[in-house]
């Protein structure tokens, strides 16, 4: 287990080292260079060398490897540079981003699986019925439904039916909880409409294969209660590839995430990476984009290690099942 | 593979049989097939009419899309404009028929670029291996690990706004989707001896690629690429919404939506419902159709990711 997981730590160090090199590649493509944006060259009042001195100030006139070395000695010592946008450090800006979208995550996770998992359960059992055809149909709308979408419909009907404003202070949870839950509960269903959707056909469809097996119908013979069979024979059964869906949709969240912060104007990870990568805040768009690639390669490796603690049989002894 | 029926036995065999044994037509098949699938034969039909309204666009329109009326800014929806009109006058309806020329374009484009160039990386490096596939799967590691909205981003931010620079852009994210599935079923065929078979005879890597291996990962991939499409045009309604894509007064889905949600409830919320309406409808028409097409080519794939 030592071994493997040494392994995987590994192998996921040099992923996070080709997105490291992939963000700063792209990062340096982008046209426009932040020198020119800084000192507001578009007016023309500012002189070539004038240009020039503040590449020098920034770094950016050196060679592209020792600009890489240097950013990625820092990233080590979890010194991302100061945001040229906001002039602060990029590492404090996004501590001070991150327990918004944090809490978004958890919020809207909590009604995909609080809802998805007992929808799709329900659709399964009653497979065939009215009530699952128009559960599917549902679902299938709202996979395909963008999710900034959705946010701007929220918006639409809030202000419509509640005069609803954006809020010009956002609560952090600790200050003041119930006002930021209920700042948040709206981008937080925006976001997790799309993932109940999935989770609740993935949750029916592994549902109908495990309530088909045997020992579902041994269950039954014995005269067990049909809610017992449901959810203590079946669903414990079908908890597995449900657990690891939902730990690889975090990835796909995240999309969603960056997108309807940007509607809702939180003053999240999600519109922070948004507004740094499109005024070519590179310290920042870097320092960001790296983090939000570590959190997805960090969530597989766990889902990976959750699996085999949940399933003996795929448990590996020093190498990969 | 050709189906071994008795008019291609006969074929085979050099003569025609006297009394030929009655057969489906072509035609007949297909409808059989599209009866067993109707969600997917709807998808189908409203693909079409999509593709068609893109194409005769200028035909069907009825206002320019992108000269608006001074005289009438944020109307609601009327027998005059069906759809109501926006904040410059400009026709709703007109503008969502020009603009599902962009979406289907770009999402068409970038589905096919994505598996084109992924399905390359992918055979390539599942048949020669070594250090060339080692290196492959690490970069589409790399890619893997950004969020896909996150890398068409930047890659949109870094090469500018224009139709195909957003077409590459969205590709970006389905190369290294495509490359692992199109890896993995190159991995399982090196292993047939048919592949053997076609090396012994002598044929080259190159001939052996095209010939024998391309032609059986064309399945997944028809399935990875009719899934990816919606997916596609979602993303670059977004890339517009939040102005890294197509750019005024060009007619684009997710343009159209991205004045201020807020102020425009209460005047013309029609505005942002009709595009909205529109990319739910053309995804889920490419959904349907996706799903069906794995139905049929391969029960056993698994639902890629959406």
């Amino acid at each position: 287990m030592f071994g493997y997981l040494a392994q995987r730590l590994a192998t996921g160090f040099v992923t996070l080292f080709g997105v490291a090199l992939i963000v700063f590649l792209v990062m340096r493509v982008i046209p426009g260079d932040a020198a020119v944006m800084m000192s507001g060259a578009g007016s023309g009042v500012v002189s070539q060398e004038e240009l020039q001195q503040v590449r020098h100030q920034l770094g950016i006139d050196r060679p592209l490897v020792v600009q890489f070395a240097d950013w990625a000695t820092h990233v080590g010592k979890l010194d991302f540079g100061t945001s040229l946008r906001t002039g602060s450090p990029v590492i404090e800006d996004i501590s001070r981003r991150f327990p918004y979208t944090l809490e978004i995550v958890v919020l809207s996770m909590i009604i995909a699986v609080g809802l998805g998992v007992p929808a799709g359960v329900l659709s399964a059992w009653l497979a065939g019925t009215w009530i699952d055809r128009i559960l599917q149909t549902i679902t299938i709308v709202g996979l395909a439904a963008p999710s900034f979408w959705i946010g701007l419909l929220i918006i639409l009907g809030l202000v419509f039916f509640f005069h609803w404003s954006a809020p010009l202070f956002w609560r952090p949870i600790w200050v003041d909880p119930l006002a930021s839950l209920s700042q948040l509960f709206w981008p937080s269903v925006a976001v997790g409409l799309r993932q109940l959707a999935l989770i609740a056909r993935m949750t029916r469809s592994i549902m109908r294969e495990v309530l088909g097996e045997d020992y579902i119908r041994t269950a039954r013979a014995k005269g067990l209660s049909e809610r017992r069979v449901v959810f203590r024979h079946a669903l414990w059964n079908g908890a597995l590839p449900i657990i690891t869906l939902i730990g690889f949709e975090i990835a796909a969240l995240f999309g969603s995430l960056i997108i309807t912060e940007s509607v809702f104007s939180v003053p999240g990870l999600g519109q922070y990476v948004v507004q740094s990568i499109l005024d070519r805040d590179y310290p920042a768009a870097q320092g960001i984009v790296l983090i939000l690639a570590a959190i997805v390669v960090l969530g597989n490796l766990a889902v990976d290690l959750l699996y085999g603690l949940l399933d003996p049989r795929t448990r590996v002894q020093g190498g990969r099942a | 593979m050709t189906e071994l029926t008795s008019d291609t036995l006969a074929a085979y065999a050099g003569f025609q049989p006297a009394i030929a044994p009655p057969q489906p037509t072509r035609g007949a098949r297909m409808v059989r097939l599209m009866l067993s699938q109707p969600l997917g034969t709807l998808g189908a039909i409203v693909l079409l009419i999509m593709v068609l309204a893109a194409i005769f666009a200028p035909y069907i329109a009825p206002y320019d899309p992108t000269a608006g009326d001074p005289g009438a800014l944020y109307k609601p929806p009327s027998a005059l404009y069906w759809l109501g009109t926006d904040a410059f006058g400009r026709d709703i309806l007109s503008r969502l028929i020009f603009g599902a020329r962009i979406s289907l374009i770009v999402g068409f484009g970038a589905s096919i670029l994505g598996v084109v160039v992924g399905t390359a990386i992918g055979v390539t490096s599942g048949y020669f291996g070594g250090w060339y596939d080692s290196v492959a799967q690490r970069v589409m590691d790399a890619m893997l690990a950004f969020p896909m909205l996150l890398l068409a981003l930047a890659m949109a931010a870094a090469l500018g706004s224009s139709v195909h620079n957003v077409i590459i852009a969205l590709a970006m994210p389905i190369v290294p989707r495509a490359a692992r599935i199109s890896r993995a079923s190159t991995l399982v065929l090196k292993t047939t001896t048919f592949i053997e078979a076609s090396r012994a005879i002598g044929c080259s890597n190159f001939r052996t690629i095209a010939q024998h291996i391309l032609p059986n990962t064309f399945a997944p991939l028809l399935v990875i690429a009719t899934a990816y499409l919606g997916l596609a045009i979602v993303q670059e309604a977004a890339l517009d919404y939040l102005g890294a894509g197509i750019q005024e007064p060009q007619p684009s889905w997710g343009l159209m939506m991205s004045g201020s949600a807020t102020s425009l409830a209460l005047t013309a919320p029609w505005i942002v419902l009709f595009p909205g309406i529109a990319i739910t409808l053309v995804v889920l028409a490419s959904n349907l159709l996706g799903d069906a097409i794995r139905d049929v080519l391969d029960p056993k794939l698994q639902r890629t990711s959406l």
